[in-house]
């Protein structure tokens, strides 16, 4: 994901957070020398045991530290859940956690560790797609599957000349997928006929989602009336909304980052633009409704990948199951895709019947239709996730649930 | 009427880099110095305004005092611990200093509060007036009419009171004036404190304006302001004026043109310019002498 941009979200929960994952790594690793230890002294034969190894290699320290907290936590309690019913035909999940420190280097070495020390049967990728990245060439030389929860970078899976990584897989959608959504939001929920897109041009992540935002809502037959362009840093875009302004758009779209939305929202309501405006998960932290202000954010929308308020019931029972292992925190987006991954493996585990590196992969590659906290998804040929996003709407500074939407 | 709407908006724009322009133009008018800490006196601020209306609870013109007094205070204090002492040194040397005390209160201030950006709490309620189908809100004027007092009031120092009168001296010819028993120091000192002030208000309306604060929000708005300085003919009190609101302007017509992303690129155009066919500056008459 977008390391720096999203750190003051967690702002507040990394310290809450950092302390329960120690609490947890603590008793994760304890866990795992002791099991490492007996699994030896067994002899090579019985490798996998009664157990299921699974690798986390997640950023538990470092400038991304909340990112892969949450993360295990989500997985964590996946585990408990999956090993109270009983495990993975028959045995249970056992959780290996390993801290590469948010640096892409100890990502590589932890994976090495994980497949060739612990032979785990299948990792959990780290949370950030940089880190991950560095452990694909790994996965698919040592024929271990591998699976990011949040790392929504397109190259985890595909490579630039379009080859596929075998090995590599995701439980979130890919950063373009947003702007899809986005565009069937306005074209189906808010009628949207003529759009305007304002679009940072300094960061791929908002070019791209722009790009398959425009593709989508031409498709719907939807006409782009004007695309305009800022740079991150700057505060005045009173120039660029007047000349949106003037061709009248009914819906805008801004893909960008908070500190620079919050303020375009501000102003496009201080000049009486009050059509509907929305954005992707880089909206998404408290700094936006401090600088847009709760009032001007009213009629705003976002994609995310989950919302704890959404009604659905296996939703609820995640958040409630979440709340009372973790002194009542709601869960926030990284948790749940933790906790899917843990489900996404586990399920590809009892398809394949086996814990043979290449078989999983198989598995996971021809999941279908599995419900899970982030949406009900099957996995295309490129290794991503098609599954539904979650459309969130401000209410007086608030995320409101708003309405699922499906690609 | 987009148009119009566009003028309102490089206008207010303007406003801001007349202000911070000003400082600029007093300083070089006097010590033939470019004070590149100027943008950061304005960051200091639009600080001084935050805390006075977030933390204390002051109004817009108690803050917008405030931050003009301690700011005043703060260019002092810059001028006597960095530049006197530098005073017959060669200019490179003061101009180096300068980029030095930039550099020093940029990540003093990050040292002490981080880098995040802060979100002005909003002073003002405000609202929307529609001109014919221009959007003028109620800010932009209040921007506008803080502005112009403050301009009024500097060209009143200036012209009609014995502290302009020794400044214009001092500006003229310093050995000269101190000859005749004018106090240069304490004259340098006063020019500063006025241009910091007004850097200190600029920060105020910036941060009341544009919500966003952050330790290096001076950067930018900086250069563009000694941009304008130069546009109008460096070291000419009107000419800082009508070179900021000249450059406001321009830069919003050329978003307006479609080319929003070279916005930036346009007021260095503009600085390249003036430097190869009028290094005078709009306003300036002695070429030789200001370049």
């Amino acid at each position: 994901m977008r390391e720096n941009k999203k750190l003051k979200k967690f702002g507040s929960l990394l310290v809450a957070s950092s302390l329960l994952a120690g609490v947890l790594a603590g008793c994760g690793n304890g866990d795992s020398s002791s099991s490492g230890g007996g699994s030896s002294s067994g002899g090579g034969g019985s490798s996998d045991g009664d157990t299921i190894k699974i690798g986390a290699n997640l950023e538990l320290s470092g400038g991304v530290a909340s990112y892969g907290s949450s993360i295990a936590l989500g997985a964590e309690l996946a585990k408990k859940e999956i090993n109270d019913k009983g495990g993975i035909n028959g045995k249970k999940i056992e959780l290996i956690k390993v801290d590469n420190k948010s640096e892409n280097s100890e990502s590589t070495a932890a994976a090495i560790k994980l497949i060739t020390q612990d032979k785990v049967v299948a990792m959990l990728a780290p949370a950030t797609s940089g880190n991950t990245v560095a452990t694909v060439q790994i996965a698919n030389d040592k024929k271990i599957p591998i699976v990011t929860g949040s790392g929504t970078a397109p190259n985890i899976t595909v490579n630039d000349d379009g080859s596929v990584n075998d090995y590599a897989f995701r439980t979130c959608f890919i950063d373009p997928f947003q702007g899809i959504v986005a565009a069937n939001f306005a074209s189906n929920e808010l009628k949207a006929k003529n759009v305007a897109i304002f679009a940072d041009n300094a960061s791929d992540y908002a070019k791209g989602l722009a790009k398959s935002f425009k593709e989508t809502i031409t498709k719907n037959g939807g006409k782009v009336v004007k695309e305009e362009a800022y740079v991150a840093k700057d505060t005045d875009f009173r120039t660029q909304l007047t000349t949106i302004k003037a061709e009248k758009p009914d819906f805008i779209f801004i893909p960008g980052y908070y500190e620079e939305v919050g303020l375009i929202v501000k102003q496009a309501r201080d000049m009486g633009i009050d059509v509907p405006l929305m954005g992707a998960d880089g909206w998404d932290s408290p700094t936006l409704v401090e600088l847009a202000g709760k009032k001007a954010l009213n009629n705003t929308y976002i994609t995310n990948h989950y919302s704890a308020e959404d009604p659905d019931q296996k939703i609820q029972d995640f958040v409630k199951a979440f709340k009372a292992a973790n002194d009542d925190k709601a869960p926030d987006a990284f948790n749940a895709l933790g906790y899917d991954t843990i489900y996404y493996i586990a399920d590809a585990i009892e398809r394949a019947g086996s814990t043979d590196g290449e078989a999983i992969k198989d598995a996971l590659a021809d999941t279908k239709d599995l419900s899970l906290v982030t949406g009900t998804f099957t996995v295309d040929k490129n290794h991503n996730p098609i599954k539904t996003a979650t459309v969130l709407e401000f209410k007086d500074g608030k995320q409101v649930f708003n309405s699922k939407v499906n690609p | 009427m987009e148009w119009i709407q566009q003028l309102v908006n490089g206008i207010s724009l303007g406003s801001i880099y007349a202000l911070i322009a000003l400082g600029y133009t007093m300083v070089y008018g006097i010590i033939k110095l470019i004070n590149f800490a100027h943008g950061d006196v304005f960051m200091i601020g639009s600080f001084i305004g935050f805390y006075a209306i977030a933390k204390w609870e002051l109004g817009f013109f108690p803050a917008l005092l405030l931050a003009m007094a301690v700011c005043a205070i703060f260019g002092v204090l810059i001028e006597r611990i960095a530049y006197k002492r530098l005073r017959n040194a060669t200019r490179i040397a003061a101009l180096i200093t300068a980029i030095g005390v930039s550099l020093l209160i940029e990540y003093t201030t990050i040292f002490f509060r981080g880098a995040q950006p802060a979100a002005y709490p909003e002073v003002i309620t405000n609202k929307s007036f529609d001109v014919f189908g221009v959007q003028i809100s109620s800010t932009s004027i209040l921007i506008l009419s803080v502005t112009i007092v403050l301009m009024i009031l500097l060209q009143f120092i200036v012209h009609k009171t014995k502290i302009g009168k020794a400044m214009r001296a001092v500006s003229h010819d310093a050995d000269a004036a101190r000859l005749m028993g004018i106090n240069v120091d304490n004259t340098i000192s006063a020019t500063f404190a006025i241009g910091s002030a007004l850097a200190g208000a600029a920060g105020v309306i910036f941060g009341v304006y544009y919500t966003k604060i952050d330790p290096l929000m001076g950067v930018i708005p900086g250069v563009k302001a000694f941009i304008a300085a130069v546009l109008g003919g460096i070291g000419i009190i009107p000419g800082a004026m009508v070179g900021g609101m000249l450059l406001g302007v321009v830069e919003s017509f050329v978003s307006a043109l479609g080319f929003s992303l070279w916005r930036d690129a346009a007021a260095f155009v503009i600085l390249i310019l003036i430097l190869i066919f009028r290094p005078s500056g709009i306003f300036g008459k002695n070429a030789r002498e200001k370049v």
